[in-house]
Order: C-alpha cells, then structure tokens, then sequence
C-alpha cells in the first residue's frame, strides 16, 4: 500500500472522537467485522490509527477507498467546515428525470478534461443529497488529498453547498462542472455562508419555521396576577409593554428554533451623516464600512435582544431579513431619490 | 416596583404607593441601557434629586466587556447630585450586600432613621478632591 495512502487514513481515522471511531470504520465497510474485532477500541487514539492502518494494508487499500472515509467522516461533522451555498438556474421548463450515472460521468468528464490531476468521489444519502468530494492537484502534482473541496448537491432542487478549500482558482472550473452535469444553464453564489450544513438547507428549503400572518386574539386584559414571579412584593409597572415586545418577536422571528448562522456581514456603501458643522469629510464620497455581527447562534441571539432589554422591538428589518431573504452578506448603497436613506442592493 | 423605563404607565397611577428611592440601574455592557437611563432621568421630579435617587451599575466584575466609560458615569452621578453604587449581580455575596445597603438607605429615604434624612447623602458623596 502507498506511504501516502497509509499516512492519509491514519490522520483521518486521528479526527474522529474515539467513541465514534468504531462506528465509522463499520460504516466504511472496508475492514470486516472479524479485523474490527481485533482492534482494541480503548487504547490511546495513536494506536488505534496505527492498528486500522496495518489492517487496511492487509486489504491493500488505495486513494479511493481512502476518500470514502473521508467523505464518511465529513458527512457526520459537516460544522467543521464552511458552507457557501449556489443556486442554479435553468432556462425554459424542460424536466428531465435526474440520471445519478449520467450526472458522475458528465461530472468526472468535464473535471478531468480540464485538470489530469484530480481525485474524485461520490456518495449518495437518503435524502437526495448527493456528496461529491473532489481532491486537487496541478498539471504537475498529484492531488493534494488534505486539501479537499466538499460539494453537496440535492438533485431535486437547484441548490448546491459548497465547502470550497484554499485553492479558490478551482471554483470556476467546479461551478461549470456542476451545471453542464446537471443539466442547468448557469450558477451563482448566493450571498449565505455558515458552519451549520443543515442550517444553511433549512434556511434555503424553508424548513424553518416561518412566521405565518396568523390572527391572535388579544387575551383577556389581566391585573395584578403575577404569573411567573414568586414573590408578589414584586410589582412589574411595563407589563405591557414586556407583552408587546414578546408579540412583535413572534411576529418577526416565528415559535420555533432559529437556523444556526455565526455571521452577518454588511458592506456599507453610504454617505457618512454628520452634523454639517463638524465637516468630517470634505469630499462627498461614500463612507467605506464593513460591519460585522458574529455570534454563536447569530438568529437566536437576535431574537433574544428586545426581551433581554438591550435593543428596542422591533429590530431593524436589515437583521430580520436574514433567513427569508437566504443571505447573510449585505452591500448598502445610497438610495438615489427624494429621501435620503439606504437600501439593499442584490 | 420594576419598570424598564420611565414614565411609569398612567393606568396605575391610583394603586401606586409613594416613592421613596428610585434607583437606575445601568448596566456596564450596554449603553442601551445607559441611553435607557438618561432618556428616563428627564422624567423625573427635581424634588427626588435631593437624596433620594442613585445610581446601581452592574456587571462590574467583568472588566473586558465594558462598553460605558468611567466618566460618563461619574458625570452622571455629578450632574444629578446622586450616589453611585456599583455592584456584581452574578456573586451572590456582592448582590446580597449591595441590596442590604439600598434597604438601608430605602429606611433613610422613607423617614424610619429618626435624626437622619435623605439630604445628608449629598454630604455624604461630597470628593475630597473636589475641595
């Protein structure tokens, strides 16, 4: 077996938390129950590695075999990598029934043409989804195994999510490779990127749950009745205006749980607005400013600043926007017009 | 009595006892919540500012996440002639000696400290730097 090959599945198996690595190497499939059962699962992570490495020479494993337990691995800790998301279109209303064969073949064909040097693979999973992970080199090199792109593709919908690696050049030529694959006309990058795979195809499908214009009756007024606090010493004098703020949140952000996003990003293309006698700028040129909002949980976090009293409700509709509109990366320009203000550019 | 700013909703005017002590509480993360403050503090009665307002800023414990700076609030309690106390809400020591220290001064406020009103406060504040 190749020294690389061995190296390569022996840093891979490293990145799996030792619990799980049993159940992966099962998943693979590669190494038979009776090999598996001579592994002692309990030793330091190092041994383990080793011991998988020596089994898989036995099986005399290669590259591919190799890439499979890679994607293996990916599929179970997407959140480890970055996710942009493209759409597709298509012109006209033709609709093909979708050929899996046909799709890896125009595929592999269109890559290889361009580039002699690549290493690429394919799973497919119960949901459509369709994993592509692509391993790039030169004209002069082999493929660099560590630096992978992912690509996920739902063959029922336009969408594709793109874990691209640092080799940015290779975009272009994996976005044509996809459309002529898939039958589509062209691709663009849509302004939505995140840690959060599934987040990211909830946001995109409209699996979350949205805010419907539903009709809520007021309740009944009540006073005095403190529901929630023990003491009744403890008289709340805005409980209204606490019942608004939680109405206007509803309203805005829907009951259930939030996508997962850990950035929203606006480009900020504006004139700087200033008391005219402090006369910051003396050219009347757009003020450049980036601003960035980062968080753990970007949308749970908005949601929960007007009940935690540190913004007033409701927000601005720049931060709620987010999930409809499928995009966190804003550009602002001025609006051109009778009113000076700002809008969202596409 | 809990609001979150001022004025206090007119409906319940009626059920309202008197006021005593009235204490704004500024957290030190948030300059909302200093904004909040100063938008309320022009609502306030002129007759409260002798004694019987101050000034609660919270959060003190964690030092690099101040987003108010130090002088706006010595301005603050400069300006309105008021106390300013600071305290940490997450230690339960800290929080249980700031509220023994505003129940006292609540009894001061209300007149249940016979030879001791709310006026010797200002006294009380008075920087020996400022003499």
């Amino acid at each position: 077996m190749d020294e690389t090959v061995a190296e390569y599945i022996r840093r891979t198996v490293l990145k799996i938390p030792r619990d799980e690595i049993k159940t992966m190497l099962q998943k693979w499939g590669f190494l038979s129950e009776t090999q598996l059962q001579t592994i002692n699962f309990h030793q330091i992570k190092e041994n383990i590695s080793h011991d998988v490495v020596l089994l898989c020479e036995e099986n005399s494993a290669d590259i591919k075999q190799a890439a499979v337990l890679d994607i293996i691995y990916n599929h179970s800790y997407p959140n480890k990598r970055v996710w942009s998301v493209y759409q597709m279109n298509k012109t006209g209303e033709e609709t093909e029934l979708f050929d899996l064969t046909d799709f890896k073949k125009k595929f592999k064909r269109r890559l290889r043409s361009a580039l002699k040097n690549v290493t690429i693979n394919f799973r497919e999973y119960e949901d459509n989804a369709i994993w592509i992970r692509i391993a790039w080199g030169t004209p002069y090199t082999q493929p660099n195994q560590y630096k992978t792109s992912y690509v996920v593709y739902h063959s029922q919908t336009p969408y594709v999510f793109v874990s691209a690696s640092v080799l940015k050049s290779n975009l272009p030529l994996l976005c044509q490779a996809l459309v002529v694959a898939s039958n589509y006309h062209d691709i663009r990058e849509m302004e939505l990127r995140g840690h959060s795979l599934n987040s990211l195809k909830d946001i995109v499908f409209k699996r979350y749950n949205q805010n419907f214009q539903t009709y809520y009756p007021r309740p009944l007024q009540e006073r005095n009745v403190a529901p929630g606090s023990a003491d009744l010493r403890i008289i709340q004098e805005n409980r209204s205006e606490k019942e608004r703020i939680q109405r206007v949140n509803r309203e805005v952000f829907g009951d259930g749980p939030q996508p997962k996003l850990e950035f929203a990003q606006y480009k900020l293309e504006t004139m700087f607005k200033s008391d005219p006698k402090m006369d910051v700028l003396d050219k009347k040129e757009p003020f450049r400013c980036l601003v960035k909002f980062s968080s753990p949980h970007l949308l749970e976090s908005l949601k929960s600043l007007a009940p935690a009293g540190m913004a007033d409700a409701p927000l601005s509709p720049l931060l709620t926007c987010i999930p409809q509109k499928a995009r966190n990366y804003f550009k602002i320009r001025e609006k051109k017009g009778v009113f000076p203000g700002s809008f969202v550019s596409p | 009595h809990l609001t979150t700013s001022l004025p206090l909703p007119s409906e319940r005017d009626h059920l309202r006892p008197r006021i005593d002590l009235i204490a704004f509480m500024i957290d030190i993360k948030s300059r909302y919540s200093l904004k909040n403050v100063e938008a309320s503090l022009a609502h306030v009665d002129a007759s409260f500012f002798l004694g019987k307002v101050c000034f609660l800023v919270t959060g003190v414990g964690r030092v690099n996440y101040c987003s108010i700076e130090m002088n706006a609030i010595w301005k603050l309690g400069k300006v309105y002639c008021s106390p300013v106390l600071f305290c940490e809400l997450e230690l339960e020591g800290i929080r249980v000696a700031t509220a023994q220290r505003l129940l006292r001064m609540l009894q001061i406020c209300a007149g249940h400290i016979p030879g001791v009103s709310a006026l010797s406060f200002s006294s009380l504040m008075r920087n020996s730097a400022d003499d």
